[in-house]
């Protein structure tokens, strides 16, 4: 690569312009002549059998042209034998439901589709699915992880034999009998995780235009992987992947919401495919609550064995996963939680086991981190008890258990090799950026005035960078998640790149062109960023997630235009009448060796090659590279958080938050903070006041809009202090690492640490999210009636 | 039935035959095809769909498109003018306080009138004047950094650093 001009310069986002200017391409903005709108019937019930379906109220109403139900679909959409919503990808699957984008005779969670309507106008669509008279016989909801585990529990599905998803031992019991054996202190500890909707701000659309001469279809839809819905769809409707093309322009959001295919992705193009017309639907919020692929929703019941003096010894850990109705496309990437909860300290063994459960709420799937926001969470509140019993403090005991800088790359517990660190340089910086002796000081001094402070620490790691074939071919069932580029140089010296990755917010179009303007060594403006369009650049795309993008998707970028320097050495040769091995490429110059004044840019060089050129060498200058990661990225860091709980109302204020972390080199500095910043937020939603809530019996989500779902408004949060350490990654050339989830990742645990910090003069030593004024003051309560004397403990 | 419905919007005259039930949201971007103002919820939580309306902010699937009859609005496309984008816009641009951008013109809008009522506001305020606009991707650290640019390039003495009262954080 070139001397670095750009890469790690705060560039202006290029993709800006057109957002702040109202003239951004979300599916909901594009014209369509002609095209008619969808709106979809749904289940009230969270199960139920369909006893009938009454179309013709709806048919006659003004404006609508159809109304379809599964039947409709029978023929357009393969069979439910061939599950065409998506393949699953779960261990040691037990009951695996198969699902048809559309129910036929049971329907399993509030919301699953069971007529559309198809109408002139939005309006009218809504006003005809009104009229669709659907007759129900409810039957009894599974809507508790545990309860639908107990013999003689009512089934998620009829025609299940149980609710069990998947049971899969990743290292059984026996192997960490030796370390408790040895332990001096055990402790014990269940963890929930509330389930959370993800809620991007633009919901899900999708358009299809049916060619039925051409038998080709287009799709526009908000997706965060184009080319996987193109598989999927392709599939369903037995088209060849060549005939179906996928646009996703603009995306408002995704945090793993818009990964796995959805109902709507298969029925609307079919629709189209029916009427001969072009069809758009566009998500209302109350649909994407209840039908968004949800977030954690998880019971860890989890044992640490330790030493008197902090020493962690081994941990034994039960995850108990809620995965909703359906087993989600991705949704076993979330047990990734089981082989990442040693978190940053070194173990002698790790049990672990996850159980999956069906229930008739919907699927759960990755949302932002997935699996490691749990670990993290699992990891830190562990290693607090520990050192709460054992009297130490929180810092002493990570320092303690740290994987050491000089260790690296370390293999863990499971096998998973740890490219790269600095745990103590990270956690060093933040408590001395957060003042923290200072404020262990200020905390007694305001405890003695009756004010509870807490302060919470977190280090966290992650594993990132999805992934290298060994891992993730058979997680898919075969694709190995390497991600793509495809470099053309234009006769005039104009860059197209096109990327498998895809943007929705990540500013990738802008820290893709900084690799690629240095790579290449021409001006950043001669560059275009493409994604999200399947007819264009290499064959596949994997997509964005799993904080991919940089760590795979930039590396792909950075080879694609090495095998384009590589093919302009040869043509610079020709050019220059100089050996091949004497052509050096520096700054965007070919020049020959030891002489930079005979010199040609790429921009010549580009010309050239539309030219004759000596024969055997073919024009153009273009690469297309795949790049498979040989290990996974681990980014760190260490965030503090201090909070105060008003003990008499349970509230708690965010006073400080210190997060210095390190994602490897940085290619936009901007953007990195601007990554931290909206993953810590959306870590203080699940910590603070997020949760997806259902009725126990009826099984209807109760927090269905954001006036029910509680999440962060600008008021909520607090000042957000950012520092960084650079510890580059070995695994790939660029040295980055993934910083998308980062925030998210580590948050929880340090946030909680801290409530449970300030509440611990009261005996509590665990509090659940989300620590809700209501939860913390019942549980503030309860100990001041647990407590002989709640007066004294309440000073 | 149809009505009636003359508005002007970014100084350009409107005239459409509209139900009386349009929202002024779908009014405006399926009928005045602007679809720069954006839906991001059912209820009038998200803000998304914030514009002016005779220079007030208003969410503006609150409205009838009805209700708009003789009024002024702007929305996000009518902010710059003459090519130049409004101090908003550069500070957003600047700040970086966007990133999927879905929620950012009704940001823009919301802290347009914010300014308007208050060119000098605290951090606090700020916070405050935004607290009806949801965005899910910043942490809104660099909206409040944006508008205090803003601020400040509009003529308002620097936003003043103010330390935050009492905020609960309680959820709504």
């Amino acid at each position: 690569m070139a001397v670095s001009q750009l890469v790690g310069a705060k560039i202006h986002r290029r993709e800006d312009p057109r957002l702040i200017t109202g003239h951004g391409r979300y599916t909901d903005d594009l014209a369509h002549s002609g095209v008619l709108h969808m709106a979809v019937v749904r289940s009230p019930h969270a199960h139920a059998r369909i006893k009938s379906i009454g179309v013709e109220a709806a048919k006659k109403a003004p404006g609508v042209v159809a109304v379809y139900t599964a039947q409709d679909f029978n023929g357009v959409i393969a069979g439910p034998a061939t599950h065409p919503v998506a393949p699953v990808f779960a261990p040691e699957k037990k009951a695996n439901p198969p699902r048809y984008p559309i129910a036929k005779e049971e329907v399993c969670y509030q919301g699953e589709p069971v007529a559309v309507v198809i109408a002139e106008e939005r309006y009218q669509a809504a006003d005809g699915a009104q009229l669709v008279d659907v007759e129900y016989e409810p039957l009894p909801a599974v809507m508790d992880i545990e309860e639908a585990l107990k013999p003689g529990s009512p089934k998620a599905h009829l025609d299940q034999p149980d609710n069990i998803a998947w049971d899969a031992t990743y290292v059984p019991w026996e192997a960490t009998d030796e370390a408790f054996k040895n332990a001096e202190v055990v402790v014990k500890q269940r963890i929930l995780q509330n389930r959370l909707s993800p809620n991007p701000m633009e919901s899900r659309v999708v358009m299809a235009e049916y060619d039925e001469f051409d038998k080709r279809l287009t799709m526009w839809m908000s997706t965060q992987n184009p080319h996987w819905i193109r598989l999927f769809v392709a599939g369903a409707l037995g088209l060849g992947e060549h005939a179906v093309r996928v646009i996703s322009h603009d995306v408002g959001g995704g945090f793993g919401s818009k990964i796995s295919p959805y109902p709507e992705d298969y029925l609307v193009p079919a629709s189209a495919k029916l009427t001969g017309r072009a069809v758009k639907w566009t998500e209302t919020r109350t649909e994407a609550m209840q039908n968004a692929y949800a977030g954690r929703g998880q019971i860890y019941d989890v044992e640490v064995a330790a030493k008197k003096d902090g020493t962690l010894l081994g941990m034994r850990l039960t995850q108990m996963l809620d995965a909703g109705a359906y087993i989600g496309t991705f949704g076993a990437f979330q047990t990734c939680a089981c082989l990442l909860a040693g978190g940053a300290y070194k173990w002698q063994a790790i049990s672990s086991r996850s159980v999956a459960v069906l229930t008739n709420k919907i699927t759960t799937d990755p949302y932002r981190g997935a699996g490691r926001p749990e670990a993290t969470h699992v990891a830190e509140r562990m290693v607090d008890l520990v050192a709460h019993e054992i009297g130490m403090d929180p810092a002493e005991i990570r320092r303690k258990n740290f994987v050491k800088k000089e260790e690296f790359p370390y293999t863990q517990n499971f096998g998973l090799v740890m490219d790269s660190g600095d745990y103590d340089g990270t956690l060093d910086k933040a408590l001395k950026l957060a003042g923290y002796d200072q404020l262990r000081k200020e905390q007694e001094d305001e405890r003695k005035k009756g004010k509870h402070i807490g302060i919470g620490l977190s280090t966290w790691i992650e594993i990132c960078g999805l992934g290298p074939g060994a891992v993730t071919g058979p997680a898919t069932g075969g694709v190995v998640l390497s991600e793509s580029a495809q470099v053309k140089i234009h006769p005039a010296g104009g860059v197209s790149v096109y990327v498998g990755t895809h943007n929705h917010g990540q500013g990738n179009d802008t820290t893709h062109a900084q690799i690629a303007a240095d790579a290449l060594g021409v001006p950043i403006d001669s560059i275009d960023i493409r994604h999200g369009d399947t007819n264009e650049g290499p064959g596949f795309g994997y997509g964005t997630y799993g904080s991919r993008s940089l760590a795979v998707g930039g590396v792909a970028i950075a080879r694609a235009c090495a095998k384009v320097v590589d093919k302009g050495k040869k043509i610079a040769a020709h050019v220059l009448e100089a050996a091949e091995d004497d052509i050096v490429f520096d700054q965007g110059k070919f020049h020959v060796k030891g002489a930079p004044e005979k010199s040609k840019a790429m921009g010549e060089v580009a010309f050239a090659a539309y030219g004759q050129l000596p024969s055997g060498m073919e024009q153009g200058l273009e690469a297309v590279a795949y790049y498979e990661p040989p290990n996974f990225v681990w980014p760190f860091g260490a965030h503090v958080c201090v909070v105060e709980v008003d003990t008499d109302t349970g509230n708690v204020e965010l006073k400080k938050y210190v997060a210095v972390d390190d994602c490897g080199n940085i290619i936009n500095p901007m953007i990195v903070d601007g990554q931290l910043h909206g993953g810590i937020v959306q870590s203080i939603g699940q910590a603070l006041y997020e949760e997806m809530v259902y009725d126990d019996e009826s099984g209807q989500l109760r927090s269905a809009t954001f006036l029910d779902y509680a999440m962060p408004t600008a008021n909520e949060v607090p000042d957000i202090e950012l520092d960084r350490t650079i510890t580059p990654s070995p695994t790939n050339e660029l040295g980055v690492k993934g910083i998308g989830e980062a925030g998210t990742i580590a948050a929880t645990a340090a946030i909680i640490n801290a409530v449970v910090d300030a509440l611990s003069p009261f005996g509590i030593k665990h509090v659940d999210m989300p620590a809700t004024p209501d939860r913390l003051w019942k549980q503030i309560q309860g100990a001041h009636a647990m407590s002989h004397d709640g007066k004294e403990a309440r000073k | 039935m149809k009505h009636k419905v003359a508005t002007t919007i970014n100084g350009r005259k409107h005239e459409h035959e509209v139900e009386p039930r349009l929202l002024l949201v779908h009014y405006i971007r399926d009928v005045a095809g602007l679809t720069g103002t954006h839906i991001g919820c059912d209820t009038s939580q998200c803000g998304a769909c914030t514009i002016l309306v005779d220079g007030k902010a208003v969410k503006s699937c609150t409205m009838f498109a009805v209700q708009a009859e003789g009024r002024q609005l702007t929305t996000i496309e009518g902010m710059a003018k003459d090519g130049q984008l409004h101090p908003l816009q550069q500070a957003f641009w600047d700040e970086h306080g966007l990133q999927c951008g879905y929620c950012t013109p009704g940001f823009i809008m919301a802290a347009a009138y914010l300014l308007s009522q208050n060119p000098n506001p605290t951090e606090d305020e700020i916070r405050r004047g935004l607290e009806g606009n949801l965005c899910r991707c910043t942490g809104y650290v660099n909206i409040i950094k944006s508008v205090k640019a803003a601020a400040a390039a509009m003529g308002g003495a620097q936003a003043k650093p103010a330390g935050r009262s009492a905020v609960t954080a309680g959820g709504e």
